[in-house]
């Protein structure tokens, strides 16, 4: 926890991990922009097949769903002071308003409360302005839910985090 | 009107939406009833250890469930997806990690008011009784979207 940043090689090294191996998000574009200790910031650029209203163009609000529930888990492992498996078990989504056709989604979700089993999560879907909501959600994950490691961790892989993590380690200390 | 009984092809709605292609929902009608099908396809994974649905997926899909029964019950008359309710809320319980395999939906609507619904929606793989996920919120109909 003495580490509230992450740097520019941690984020590269969540957007590999967090992102490459989780195949629907990165069927949508899905992109980690920042982070730091329980905070995200995902981005999911417009595209024509994310669309739920084909006469306004508008995305459909699943979209929204998978970034969000995306987002609050990524916020959950970034709460977390090592890496385990969770599954998301509450999602609330309230919709405030349509997103504007052929902009960008942004989320930015904050794993607030951790306890022994349970994380706490809110985090609201926006195009530029957080003050100006797409969509604002609150969601509970189970902690240790499985005992499979989450993500496929190939030999190289788990080497290279494990090079960036205790280079952090060192910096930070 | 004298019309109402004619069967409204929810699935040639549901194919106009591009999301609900990519995912691969179609709509399985059987007389009054419908079934939401989502088609497992690899891009739909979220964890590829287990392997398990997407938790977004699970909600995008009891969403459009919700939407698919709306539509069914009460845009009959108009096939345009111009009609299709608007989310305003949705709660999703997460109760089993979703199986790389097909997965139904059905909802209910539980109220209908003047201008909003209230859905229950459920996600099932191969038993019904053990659900992997339900929903329930609420919709807002587009009628009364001029306001």
């Amino acid at each position: 926890m003495s580490n509230p940043n992450f740097t520019p090689e941690h984020i590269a090294m969540m957007k590999n991990v967090l992102i490459e191996h989780v195949p629907h998000a990165k069927a949508i574009g899905m992109t980690v922009e920042d982070a730091k200790r329980g905070e995200a910031w995902l981005s999911v650029p417009y595209s024509e097949n994310l669309i739920g209203n084909p006469e306004t163009g508008v995305i459909h609000g699943g979209v929204i769903t998978s970034l969000l529930d995306n987002a609050c888990g990524i916020a959950v492992q970034l709460a977390l002071a090592e890496r385990q498996s969770i599954a998301t078990l509450d999602l609330r989504i309230d919709y405030m308003k349509p997103a504007t056709p052929k902009l960008g989604l942004m989320a930015h979700t904050h794993c607030y409360k951790v306890t022994k089993n349970i994380a706490f999560v809110r985090g609201t879907a926006y195009h530029t302005d957080e003050d100006d909501p797409i969509a604002a959600c609150v969601g509970t994950f189970m902690l240790a839910a499985n005992r499979a490691m989450p993500v496929p961790v190939t030999a190289e892989a788990a080497a290279e985090a494990m090079k960036i993590l205790a280079k952090n380690k060192d910096g930070a200390a | 009107m004298s019309e109402a009984k004619t069967p409204f092809d929810v699935n040639a709605l549901m194919q106009a939406i591009p999301y609900a292609r990519h995912l691969g929902i179609t709509v399985d009608q059987r007389g009054n009833e419908i079934t939401t099908v989502l088609h497992f396809s690899q891009h739909l994974i979220g964890n590829p250890v287990l392997p398990a649905l997407h938790g977004g997926v699970i909600g995008a899909f009891l969403e459009t469930t919700a939407i698919a029964q709306l539509a069914f019950e009460f845009a009959a008359g108009d096939a345009s997806a111009a009609a299709l309710p608007k989310p305003i809320g949705l709660t999703i319980d997460y109760l089993r990690s979703g199986r790389p395999m097909d997965t139904y939906g059905r909802a209910e609507i539980t109220k209908q008011g003047r201008r909003v619904a209230t859905v229950r929606a459920e996600a099932w793989q191969d038993d019904r009784s053990r659900p992997i996920a339900t929903a329930h919120g609420h919709f807002l109909l587009q009628a009364a979207d001029d306001a």
